[in-house]
């Protein structure tokens, strides 16, 4: 199980400014080893935002993306009380969601 | 013998494209756009998406560093008045796998997506906006990396 994602979520009136630090390692598959191998690549593919239960942004990501990716986006029409869920899955089939609640 | 030798040949055809159509049914149900992503240059990924070619558009405002001393680790951020955006591509022209990530919008976020990618070496950072309309705009700006991001 991969550590949780830092979650931080800052509204001003009905927009959300989120913020996302996941913890990944997000092997580009273009690296070399010492021994000259090419290290595989192991990223995160997928990335769901949902509001209340509902999809508000998806993504898709290559080995592109930094070590420890940092994602920011704004939401529209927030409320306090909305709930946030975030969940992301690399090419190895691991997953995590977490969740964040709009104050 | 000619004949049935023909209609063999007719029938594999009609298979294999069969095949060939529920294979890239399959690609786009599961999500991911793995052609997308070993595209190699921006030109192939244009195409492997099926866009058109982007149009330069200075209503898409890109916030990038101008000099990256770590090209492991930079901060890119776009932002556009353009209306009923769909979907935004990011871009490093000169890494062996220009495409960073698409985000796929919806009425309920802000237009503005801000990420931190690598940089191979000093390169343009490439944002597509994609409407809702289909049309396709751009704008593109330049990190100086320092030092690369994929090692070696």
């Amino acid at each position: 199980m991969s550590d949780p994602m830092r979650i931080r979520l800052q509204s001003q009136g009905e927009l959300t400014t989120v913020k996302i630090l996941m913890s990944h390692e997000m092997e580009s598959g273009q690296r070399k080893d010492d021994s000259g191998k090419i290290v595989p690549i192991w990223n995160i593919q997928d990335v769901i935002a949902t509001l209340n239960g509902k999809v508000v942004m998806t993504a898709e990501w290559g080995g592109g993306v930094s070590k420890n990716p940092f994602f920011q986006f704004v939401l529209k029409g927030t409320k306090a009380g909305d709930k946030l869920s975030v969940t992301w899955r690399d090419n190895r089939g691991d997953s995590r969601t977490d969740e964040a609640v709009i104050s | 013998m000619i004949n049935t030798r023909r209609e063999v040949l007719k029938k594999s055809a009609l298979i294999a494209g069969l095949l060939m159509q529920s294979l890239g049914y399959m690609r786009s149900a599961s999500g991911y756009q793995q052609n997308a992503f070993d595209a190699k240059t921006v030109l192939e990924l244009y195409k492997s998406l099926g866009l058109a070619m982007p149009v330069e558009s200075k209503q898409i405002v890109l916030t990038t560093p101008e000099i990256a001393e770590n090209g492991a680790v930079v901060q890119v951020a776009a932002n556009t008045s353009l209306p009923n955006i769909q979907r935004w591509i990011f871009l490093v022209e000169k890494n062996p796998v220009p495409l960073i990530a698409i985000f796929n919008m919806t009425e309920q976020v802000a237009p503005a997506v801000t990420l931190r990618c690598k940089f191979a070496q000093t390169s343009d950072f490439i944002a597509v906006a994609q409407l809702s309309d289909g049309k396709v705009y751009f704008s593109k700006k330049e990190v100086k990396v320092t030092l690369g991001g994929c090692g070696g």
